[in-house]
């Protein structure tokens, strides 16, 4: 990210304060009241008992207390790791592969484009789309799948398949747009270091381990921590098609904190479990920076 | 050198990603040849490539233009469903999002980049923090307040909260606008113009370009958006074609779902996405790089 700063100019020491307030206003208002006063309110809420209906009450600590021996809780947070790794994992590893099949073929836009396509249409209308073609009875995917033998599969049915098959149709939807975010990335690479590893006779594999890879990293390591994060807030997909079931297979802890502020509206713990899902989210970012040392490109 | 070794790599390669583009498009174009069937006919004809006993029964038992005897005629529920008015609703939420997200963005943006003042790189660094918060942490206290507003269920709840700004939509103007020469604004300065005039007359039109690129991905999220609008957009008279879908899904009967029908409304609602992309594809595929990293 570059942030650039204009040169001070010799002026009065307020500058265009009062221009810029008037242009800031709007956004302002808007920040303030649907980003700070959230943020500071649900903080606040998470160590109270809210039903929406009577003001919080404060409880201390006894939300955070009841989420450690809270088994469903638990369950949430174990299902929705399940679910990144699954997600992330295949989705990075695809996403690379796609970048660097067009990178070396095409320059094509519309290649690009056609990858892209998942990406831009809506959450719901990609879950519905394989919730149908991955019907137990009728499903395209299960008819294909009796062609070469195999029995059909109740992908969302059982709860073994359950949250790997959430997790595959949204590879399906984010690996074009991974790829394309891999694929800026790899233009960054200057042309001089793959001449020179071809005058050394390197062969396409050992390039790719040895330097594609490396020199993506800083990119990669971005793309990590953008793409985790957007997955850990998985809600759409398991909201119009398992709705959490089988039993628990697909409760998510974005989910679960949902039914607890929606359904039960148990919004004190349900903010509580917020906090602790933005804790988590903060400490893995954090973490990816540093141990990828992402700012430093071996090009350096 | 290696020439024919080169080619046959090639050749795997390119047979690789057209595979991944078949994959790709191929759930497109089974929604599409489910949309056009009939409903009664699909478990006899699961793997036809072709629409099965083409009709368009299932777009207008969506769209409510068919009677009751008829929608169950073809495998529908016969619960009334307007996908009209759904259309309606997310025109209506996403270009109004749109429309102010990106005008006071880009007002804030103009602040940020053009102007000086105290504190300013400061009160942008806080702007961005916001990208870190998990929308649920804000979504349950912004809640609590269109409800005690009373807006739940009306066209401002589901639109105030993004109606002023996102933290992205700031800081992408910005970097557009930091380009811009100085010394343009100078002259204009000079010749007697002040900030409005400079910001109207030309800092947008000197950024048309990712303007556009801005509101059409803004356009996108907001369409494609479920979360919010499930939460305070339930009523038919607001429905989002998202929400709408959902709740579509759930009316469908468990014995013989209404698959045609579901097909045929998710079509509605990814249409007009795929129609905007398709004219602009080149500008947004050439974003994304932008977007998401820097």
């Amino acid at each position: 990210m570059t942030v650039t700063t204009s040169p001070p100019r010799k002026r009065r020491s307020l500058g265009d304060l009062k221009v810029a307030m008037i242009f800031l206003a709007p956004a302002t208002l808007g920040f303030v009241v649907f980003y700070i006063w959230p943020t500071l309110r649900g903080a606040y809420l998470s160590f109270t008992e809210y039903s929406l209906l009577s003001a919080p009450k404060f409880t201390g600590l006894d939300n955070y207390d009841r989420m450690v021996h809270d088994s469903f809780f638990w369950n949430a947070l174990g299902v929705t790791v399940e679910y990144v790794v699954i997600n992330i994992g295949l989705q990075t590893v695809l996403a690379v592969g796609i970048a660097m099949l067009m990178y070396r073929l095409t320059k094509s836009i519309t290649v690009r484009a056609v990858v892209l396509l998942p990406y831009l249409v809506a959450n719901v209308v990609v879950a519905l789309v394989w919730y149908w073609m991955l019907d137990y009875q009728v499903g395209i995917v299960n008819q294909a799948l009796s062609w070469v033998g195999i029995d059909p599969v109740a992908f969302f049915g059982d709860s073994h398949w359950a949250i790997p098959t959430v997790a595959l149709i949204n590879v399906w939807r984010h690996m074009g747009y991974t790829a394309l975010l891999v694929f800026a990335g790899l233009q960054t690479i200057p042309s001089y270091v793959y001449e020179a590893a071809e005058v050394d006779g390197s062969t396409e594999l050992k390039t790719f381990w040895r330097i594609t890879l490396p020199l993506l990293r800083p990119v990669l390591v971005m793309v990590l921590v953008v793409t985790m994060i957007g997955s850990f807030q998985i809600f759409d997909t398991v909201a119009v098609t398992t709705q959490g079931g089988p039993i628990n297979a697909t409760r998510v802890i974005y989910y679960y904190i949902y039914e607890r502020a929606f359904t039960r509206f148990d919004f004190g713990y349900a903010s509580a479990m917020a906090l602790v899902l933005f804790a988590i989210l903060a400490l893995i970012s954090l973490l990816q920076l540093r141990l990828l040392r992402a700012k430093e490109s071996d090009l350096a | 050198m290696r020439r024919s070794e080169l080619n046959l790599g090639r050749i795997v390669a390119w047979a690789l990603l057209i595979v991944l583009m078949v994959l790709t498009l191929f759930p497109f174009y089974w929604m599409l040849r489910t949309a056009f069937s009939d409903n009664t006919q699909l478990p006899g004809h699961p793997s036809s490539l072709l629409p099965v006993e083409s009709t368009l029964g299932a777009f207008k038992r969506v769209l409510g233009l068919s009677s009751v005897a008829e929608a169950q005629a073809q495998g529908g529920s016969g619960a009334a469903v307007n996908f009209w008015l759904y259309l309606r609703n997310s025109l209506i939420v996403s270009t109004v999002t749109t429309v102010c997200q990106v005008f006071f963005s880009a007002m804030a943006a103009y602040a940020f980049a053009r102007l000086r003042w105290p504190g300013r790189d400061k009160v942008f660094a806080l702007f961005l923090a916001a990208l870190m918060v998990p929308p649920i942490f804000t979504t349950l206290p912004n809640f609590a307040l269109i409800k005690n507003l009373g807006l739940l269920n009306s066209f401002a709840g589901i639109i105030l909260p993004g109606a002023f700004m996102t933290p992205f939509a700031i800081f992408f103007l910005r970097q557009f606008f930091l380009g811009i020469n100085r010394e343009l604004e100078e002259a204009a300065m000079i010749d007697g113009a002040g900030h409005r005039r400079i910001f109207f007359g030309l800092i947008i039109p000197m950024s048309a370009a990712p303007i556009t690129t801005l509101a059409i991905l803004t356009y996108i999220n907001s369409w494609n958006d479920y979360f919010w609008p499930l939460l305070v957009g339930q009523q038919e008279n607001v429905r989002v074609l998202t929400v709408a879908l959902g709740v579509f899904r759930s009316q469908t009967p468990q014995g013989g779902p209404d698959w045609a029908g579901l097909m045929a409304a998710t079509l509605i609602a990814a249409l007009p996405m795929i129609i905007l992309f398709v004219a602009f594809a080149r500008r947004i595929t050439n974003s994304i790089g932008f977007s998401g990293i820097k």
